[in-house]
């Protein structure tokens, strides 16, 4: 029997016990009462009768006084028991509905169909720990390419706002703590069909305990997490996480880069956001000094990664202690004209508003203009509820530590190769990433930038891999050419190739395609979509490849022309 | 001294004692076996139910077990009992008293069991 019954019976132990004897002392004072019977003889109530009378009298029915009319005795018994059941009968439902009300139990009752649903699931899903902003990001991401996620947080108003969305498929959610293994085996850790664990709460332990959890149980499993710190991140690598973020770290790389390898920034920024800011956006990079408010744990991962490009900076900081010797440094908050003049604004490149305050950061911001319209402005934005005020505040940059985390997962998910493709990145030079630019732009133009990682395998890529099995010399300038007419170009290009060890970035048209090659193409989204028919269609790929349509159907032809 | 042990092994008692008390004396004879008795046995009887619910440990659902057993031969009893002093024309014969304290005793062996886990989970919190 299951848990719920248990706890309902136990609850309903003293309200039928109350019932019970209620009953049974009306009954039992019915049968002892004297009465007399229809022709003035003493008689005595039987248990039959005295059952049958209470039964009706209890549950308020009353047929009459039967079988002969009672005596005053009878009646005053009678008066009696009337209030005694009635009152026995309200305390009894009431606990019932008690029970149904009960926080408790309607929690019990929650992760009781919660762990039926999931274990009822089929398709592929991912189990989200931690619902805030980078948590709904993701979640959303996911959500927009089909797949389902399970979510579980400890905060019940965000358990709430994910049953208010209103997805195609609406993610299984449970408030709980996800630190206890025995709630992420309820989320369904050891089904085969959970695609990885996302480990994204506020909290390194939390992060920590799940991964651990997740790694032991299911060794295989890929596992992301979150990490606040250096200690949590390296001893969340020592176990083999597959991908950790430290959210201040990679926010502070990111704007960090933007400030020194615009171009470069750019083609990060392309590839991971959906929505790419236009290529007219590039900040043209001034030389000179910044100003840099707020030194907590975002403020110093983006000193340290400025330091290491020797760019100037003045930081703004209440806490004194937090500020290393023998940095040009000002106390205070920067939200006030004097001490961003202490900071000498005027004659600074730009300022970034970095505290963990949004009302301060755009104080800082509107300030810090005034006193110097020419500055480059990048505000940090904390709380996705403020969004309408940043997007009005005109600032070069705003920068959501949570955001940059979701979208960095989003794109790991869904092209593992981004990660070993970024890194190569940062080797390149400017000029390098200014050509690569360049020719995204061209590919694509205002379109959205899509990206996609295979395989040459039969699993992923089933008519190339029979192609090359057999012997035939497949190049990659094949892959570019339109399913429907082989003169023309889809828009989209290899960014890179790997075999083996062996990686190079912007592969030529010319490079002869093995078995198990690794690729990375970008381009426009629909173009990637019909470079599949080449890859996965054998009389496709034999059209691309010889300039022959194979196929004798002109219905499928007809058809086909559409696709492209 | 745990209260809640008390009233519980009291019922399940007494439970036992009401039955035994109905059940004693000559099978077919209605002078012998006391209606009231048979009232006391089936309530005591359906407040140990009670008192048994929610109970997860094996021991538990054991007890609970017996106890529905008990109750149901009770209840047949005195189904009977009312049948035959009211329905039946024949009225309260020897035959239908009977069939009666039979069905009680079958519900005494399910309480004589019911006592027995009692003893048996005691000694096992002993130790």
């Amino acid at each position: 029997m299951n848990a719920l019954l248990y706890v309902m019976l136990r609850r309903l132990r003293m309200p039928l016990i109350v019932l019970i004897s209620v009953y049974a002392v009306s009954t039992l004072g019915l049968v002892l009462i004297p009465g007399v019977d229809d022709q003035g003889q003493p008689w005595r109530m039987d248990f039959f009768h005295a059952f049958y009378f209470v039964s009706f009298m209890g549950s308020t029915i009353g047929f009459g006084e039967v079988p002969y009319p009672f005596t005053p005795g009878q009646r005053m018994w009678t008066l009696v028991c009337i209030y005694a059941t009635v009152i026995a009968w309200l305390y009894a439902i009431g606990s019932s509905l008690a029970i149904l009300q009960d926080n408790g139990f309607l929690r019990l009752m929650r992760s009781r169909r919660f762990a039926q649903k999931v274990k009822a699931l089929q398709e592929p899903f991912y189990l989200v720990c931690g619902y805030g902003t980078t948590g709904r990001e993701v979640v959303l991401g996911l959500e927009r390419r089909g797949i389902r996620s399970v979510v579980i947080d400890i905060r019940q108003e965000r358990i709430d706002s994910v049953e208010l969305e209103e997805w195609a498929l609406p993610a299984y959610s449970l408030c709980a703590d996800a630190s206890l293994p025995d709630n992420l085996d309820m989320a369904g850790l050891r089904k085969s069909n959970c695609l990885g664990v996302l480990a994204l709460t506020d909290r390194d332990n939390v992060n920590l305990a799940i991964a651990i959890a997740s790694k032991l149980v299911m060794p295989q499993r890929l596992v992301i997490s979150r990490s606040e710190n250096q200690v949590t991140t390296a001893n969340l690598a020592s176990f083999g996480t597959d991908l950790v973020i430290d959210p201040f770290k990679e926010f502070a790389d990111y704007l960090g880069l933007a400030v020194r390898h615009p171009h470069q920034h750019l083609v990060i920024d392309w590839l991971l956001n959906p929505d790419h800011r236009p290529l007219s956006s590039i900040y043209k990079h001034a030389k000179g000094r910044w100003v840099l408010c707020g030194y907590g744990r975002f403020g110093q991962a983006l000193a340290r990664a400025m330091a290491g490009d020797q760019t100037e900076i003045t930081i703004i900081e209440p806490d004194a202690m937090r500020v290393e010797e023998g940095c040009d440094y000002v106390q205070g908050v920067g939200t006030e004209a004097v001490t961003l003049e202490a900071a000498r604004v005027a004659d600074a490149v730009g300022i970034i508003a970095g505290t963990p305050d949004d009302a301060d950061n755009l104080s800082i911001l509107m300030t810090a203009r005034e006193l110097n319209p020419k500055l480059t402005t990048v505000v940090r934005q904390n709380h996705a509820a403020n969004r309408l005020m940043f997007d009005n505040s005109n600032a070069d940059y705003v920068m959501q530590p949570g955001h940059t985390v979701a979208i960095q997962i989003l794109a790991h998910l869904r092209t593992p190769l981004l990660g070993l493709f970024f890194e190569r990145l940062r080797q390149m030079d400017e000029v390098w990433s200014h050509t690569l630019i360049n020719r995204i732009s061209d590919a694509v133009g205002d379109a959205r930038v899509d990206s996609r990682s295979f395989i040459i395998s039969d699993e992923q890529t089933p008519a190339l891999a029979a192609a090359i099995r057999a012997g035939e010399s497949v190049n990659l300038r094949a892959l570019m050419k339109r399913p429907n007419d082989r003169t023309k170009d889809l828009e989209c290009f290899a960014l890179l190739h790997k075999r083996e060890a062996e990686v190079q970035l912007t592969p030529g048209e010319l490079l002869e395609l093995k078995l198990g090659d690794e690729l990375l193409f970008c381009g426009q989204y629909a173009h990637l979509k019909s470079q599949l028919w080449t890859l996965e269609n054998h009389q496709t790929l034999s059209y691309v490849l010889t300039g022959q349509d194979d196929n004798p159907n002109p219905l499928l032809r007809w058809i086909r022309s559409f696709n492209a | 001294m745990n209260r809640e042990k008390v009233i519980f092994a009291f019922f399940i008692v007494l439970a036992l004692t009401l039955n035994v008390g109905f059940v004693v004396g000559d099978v077919d004879n209605p002078a012998h076996h006391e209606v009231l008795e048979l009232f006391f046995a089936i309530v005591v009887s359906l407040v140990c139910t009670v008192l048994k619910f929610g109970d997860r440990s094996h021991l538990g659902a054991l007890m609970l077990a017996t106890s529905l057993v008990a109750d149901l031969q009770l209840i047949a009893a005195g189904a009977i009992w009312g049948y035959y002093a009211h329905i039946a024309a024949a009225g309260m014969t020897g035959d239908a008293m009977a069939s009666v304290v039979s069905f009680a005793a079958g519900a005494l062996v399910a309480n004589i069991i019911s006592v027995v886990l009692l003893v048996i989970e005691t000694v096992l919190v002993r130790r």
